[in-house]
């Protein structure tokens, strides 16, 4: 589940992606490497889970599922809080740069 | 148990060399490409901003697997940080499981930069063979 929540989340950041580029204002590409390098790393945990549990990998308990949906999801998150924290730090709009000065009136 | 430090120990050494690469870099190559239809003079993206792909995929795996051990207990705030770690037995298995799932989790994400760098190869070749639209 957790593999599926970032497979999602680095599917929908590369399409934002792309329908922004070539700009990089929203610096959206940083999502994308974070969801991708997460989902490829999950992806061979999944692999050797499988080899493990055969079959039963694709039946899990629901509680499981839900802990793991849960997991997903504060990944997403987490990520979105790295991604903003980098956007405001290089504040490629220079939005924040302007929200801390003020012109000075002539 | 552990199987994120692999990647990340490798995003480290990556990073190392990216700084030197760049460093020893020269101005890249300018080239004549056609883009949106017309030709202009452009620069051939180097190996040094190809090499920050594979430390992205690693970095952004790395911390949001390390995330996922924080979330199992796996990884905790306090001394040897890795539960694993305060008992041999479990030691050991976590360092069998970095030694396999952990390298394969470095291994495949370094083949998959490997295809980004030859479909970035082809889509170069492509585009400087490109002629222009006539108007």
């Amino acid at each position: 589940m957790t593999l599926l929540v970032s497979v999602f989340a680095a599917i929908i950041s590369t399409v934002l992606w792309y329908k922004n580029a070539p700009k990089n204002e929203m610096k959206l590409g940083i999502l994308c490497w974070l969801f991708w390098g997460a989902s490829l790393m999950w992806l061979v945990d999944a692999i050797f889970e499988y080899a493990e549990l055969k079959a039963a990998y694709f039946t899990p308990a629901p509680a499981d599922m839900l802990n793991d949906l849960f997991l997903g999801l504060s990944v997403v998150a987490l990520a979105l809080i790295i991604w903003l924290v980098i956007l405001l730090v290089s504040d490629p709009k220079g939005v924040v740069k302007k929200a801390l000065f003020k012109k000075k009136a002539n | 148990m552990a199987c994120f430090i692999v990647p990340a120990v490798e995003a480290i050494v990556v990073t190392v060399v990216k700084k030197v690469i760049e460093k020893k870099e020269k101005q890249p190559e300018e080239v004549s490409v056609v883009l949106d239809g017309t030709p202009e003079t452009a620069y051939k993206v180097p190996f040094s901003r190809k090499l920050k792909w594979l430390t992205n995929l690693l970095w952004g795996g790395s911390a949001l697997l390390a995330f996922e051990h924080v979330w199992h207990g796996e990884v905790v705030p306090w001394f040897p940080f890795l539960t694993a770690a305060a008992d041999p037995a479990d030691a050991a298995e976590m360092l069998h499981e970095m030694a396999t799932v952990g390298v394969s989790m470095a291994a495949l994400v370094t083949l998959v930069w490997l295809a980004m760098l030859g479909v970035s190869a082809v889509i170069e070749k492509r585009a400087l063979k490109a002629e222009p639209v006539k108007a």
